[in-house]
């Protein structure tokens, strides 16, 4: 059996990656992907808890992760096309109008 | 050696497994396509291929050898990576898909081994979890084909074809709910074991409860498939060829396979939900329907025998007579042997049915017209996938005045 | 080395590759590309750990779903290769230590932990999808039926967001 800890070690390693890419990378698309990258990662965390405690609640929260992060790829998407129309631009450098 | 064999016996039982599978359902996708133009051509009231071998057998493997010596080129300026990756994923998802089908209930017993017919195993917990999963990746081969090819009208058929397939996959998910609650399980076994019945065997199979399930997982299947009457995004006349038009010689033979496989693959579902999967339709005390394949395949090898002595071409005259005289002493061997006959029963009611069902998918190809984008799209929306929603209900409201008030 | 030792680094490995590729690309369609390979590699630590319906929701939901709605604005905006300007450059770099002290510091916390949580053995009395559903529709009924009204609201905003202005 594989230890519990390899695969929160794992979880820990693909979230940081996440950040990185939301802090590093300048299209609001690939933005928005690292925030789906760092909900994986913590459903990864969730499953392997769950089988660790022999319990399944964790897998019913992975399951509501999962719906709430569909419907925020639809809104956010939405939103994302709005600002590609308004600025002609995706990346979130030229969305600055509210800047000083 | 043999202590090699022995310790990884399972290894090696799924990788001859395996590579059998991959010819047989290559093999049968060819001549599939040679089925789709011979019927197609008679509801036309011409011939099809009849040239290449008798009776254009040999029409498949004269376009294999097409497909590998035609010119490969690639559209300048197409995402390379992408390019050629479209196709693969379109082909892998789409044989992977068969690998999760059981043929046949008994397993065959072989050097103490039971060899199970399927290449998943026998109690894959969620067995159509894992088809519609296999279907939801296949929406990528498409999209990304239509987009890597830098052109217009590619871009245009890909997008509208995966716009149909996601639309249509929730119909198709929606409408098997109905029959998963009624077997119970995700397992392919159990939703056959669940449809037999004690009196004629057709009265346990799914299709009398699941009437408007089947409707509409039929409807959704072919709309999933790209086929006739939802083929517009493929069609000749509308999108030069839709998101295949960039792709030469073997990058579109694989997008055909994909396309055929999948074909086969719901055909597979749709008899194995709906219709009984390997029961027979006759009652089990009719031991005589036991000798049913026999009795279909002597008959047909002695056809092909003296239709191919009277053939046009040496060839034929020297070929058919060989198949003819092979399909008959498979159908001797069936009468022969007992037991050889009783394991065979199984995978040969799965696959009439199968053939059954792509004959109707090749049927409706020679006799339907196709949709137009937004009647397929409003139709898929408004009509469909409330149906399979109402199918849902009606079928819990059942299960439950069952359990309440019917038989404890 | 256990075979499952020897799945669980394979998978692990690909993820970590697919994270890593979609920095490393340049062009959006090529990072999600590497998105759903990262998700595809965790449905198969999802079923390495027992919890295929998980799995199979992750597969058919995530990313036969969500990430081909990614791919199709991808392709619909015309998203081209993206541009890095000085600014982006810079701030790589304190990216980079965030992120090395964030992971460090977890994995250094779970390493630390003495008594490691050994997995449970499976009961298998209750199978996962039979388990799933009997808390999904009882115990936790209320917050279902909230995301499926979570869903319709998110429905009619993509929809108020994404219609043209009639002009």
């Amino acid at each position: 059996m594989v230890p519990t800890n390899y695969y929160v070690i794992l979880s820990a390693i693909l979230f940081g990656l996440g950040v990185f890419a939301f802090v590093f990378k300048r299209n609001i698309i690939t933005i928005f992907m690292s925030i789906e990258l760092m909900l994986n990662a913590v459903n990864l965390a969730f499953v392997a808890f769950s089988q660790a405690l022999g319990k399944l609640d964790g897998q019913v929260f992975v399951l509501f992760v999962i719906v709430v992060a569909a419907a925020e790829a639809a809104v956010g998407l939405g939103i994302i096309i709005l600002i590609a129309r308004n600025r002609q631009s995706l990346n979130v450098e030229r969305v600055d109008l509210l800047k000083l | 050696m043999s202590t090699f064999l022995s310790s990884n016996a399972e290894l090696i039982i799924s990788l001859v497994k395996i590579a059998l599978l991959l010819f047989i359902v290559l093999t049968v996708n060819a001549y599939l396509t040679w089925f789709e133009r011979k019927v197609v051509a008679h509801m036309q009231s011409r011939w099809g291929p009849h040239r290449v071998g008798p009776h254009g057998l040999l029409q498949p493997l004269a376009d294999g050898v097409k497909f590998l010596f035609k010119e490969d080129s690639t559209p300048a300026g197409a995402d390379k990576f992408v390019y050629y990756l479209a196709p693969l994923l379109a082909l892998a998802l789409a044989l992977t898909s068969i690998a999760i089908i059981p043929f046949g209930p008994d397993p065959i017993h072989l050097f103490g081994h039971d060899i199970y017919l399927g290449i998943a195993p026998p109690d894959l917990n969620i067995g159509i979890l894992a088809l519609f999963a296999i279907t939801a990746l296949g929406v990528y081969g498409i999209a990304l084909a239509g987009w890597s090819s830098n052109s217009k009208y590619p871009l245009l058929g890909g997008l509208r074809s995966s716009a149909q397939m996601i639309s249509y996959e929730l119909s198709l998910t929606m409408s098997v709910v109905g029959v998963l609650l009624i077997a119970g399980s995700f397992n392919l076994k159990d939703i056959i074991a669940n449809q037999t019945s004690t009196k004629w065997g057709i009265f346990g199979w799914n299709i009398f409860p699941q009437l408007l399930g089947f409707i509409c997982f039929f409807i959704a299947a072919i709309a999933e498939t790209n086929r006739v009457p939802f083929d517009l995004p493929e069609a000749e006349s509308e999108l030069v060829a839709g998101f295949h038009t960039e792709y030469a010689s073997f990058k579109f033979a694989m997008f055909f396979i994909a396309e055929y496989t999948s074909m086969i693959t719901v055909s597979c579902l749709c008899t194995i939900m709906f219709f009984g999967g390997w029961l027979s339709p006759f009652p089990a005390s009719w031991t005589f329907t036991h000798y049913l394949p026999s009795a279909i395949l002597l008959p047909f090898g002695l056809w092909v025998i003296w239709d191919g002595i009277r053939y046009e071409t040496i060839f034929g005259r020297i070929i058919l007579p060989a198949v003819g005289t092979a399909i008959t002493a498979l159908g001797a061997v069936f009468i022969l042997f007992p037991d050889v006959n009783t394991f065979i029963q199984g995978p040969f009611w799965l696959l009439s049915k199968i053939f059954i069902f792509l004959f109707i998918y090749v049927w409706m190809r020679g006799t339907l017209p196709r949709f137009r984008y937004d009647q397929l799209m409003a139709f898929g929306w408004k009509l469909l996938l409330p149906a399979s929603i109402v199918n849902v209900i009606i079928t819990s409201f059942v299960i439950l005045a069952k359990m309440q008030w019917g038989p404890k | 080395m256990t075979a499952p030792l020897v799945v669980f680094f394979v998978l692990a490995a690909l993820a970590i590759l697919g994270a890593l590729s979609l920095i490393w690309q340049k062009h959006p369609i090529h990072s999600a590309l590497s998105l759903i390979v990262v998700m595809v590699a965790l449905a198969g630590l999802y079923l390495l750990m027992g919890a295929e319906f998980v799995a199979a929701v992750q597969i058919i939901v995530y990313s036969g779903a969500i990430m081909v709605l990614f791919v199709l604005v991808i392709m619909l905006l015309n998203a081209g290769i993206e541009e890095h300007t000085s600014i982006s450059k810079l701030a790589g770099v304190p990216g980079l230590l965030l992120v090395i002290a964030l992971a460090g510091f977890i994995a250094a916390t779970i390493a630390r932990s003495s008594e490691t949580v050994q997995a449970a053995m499976q009961t298998g009395a209750i199978s996962s999808t039979k388990g799933i559903s009997n808390m999904v529709f009882r115990d936790f009924v209320y917050p279902f039926e909230l995301t499926s009204f979570l869903i319709l609201v998110a429905i009619m905003g993509a929809l108020v967001l994404a219609q043209r202005e009639k002009s």
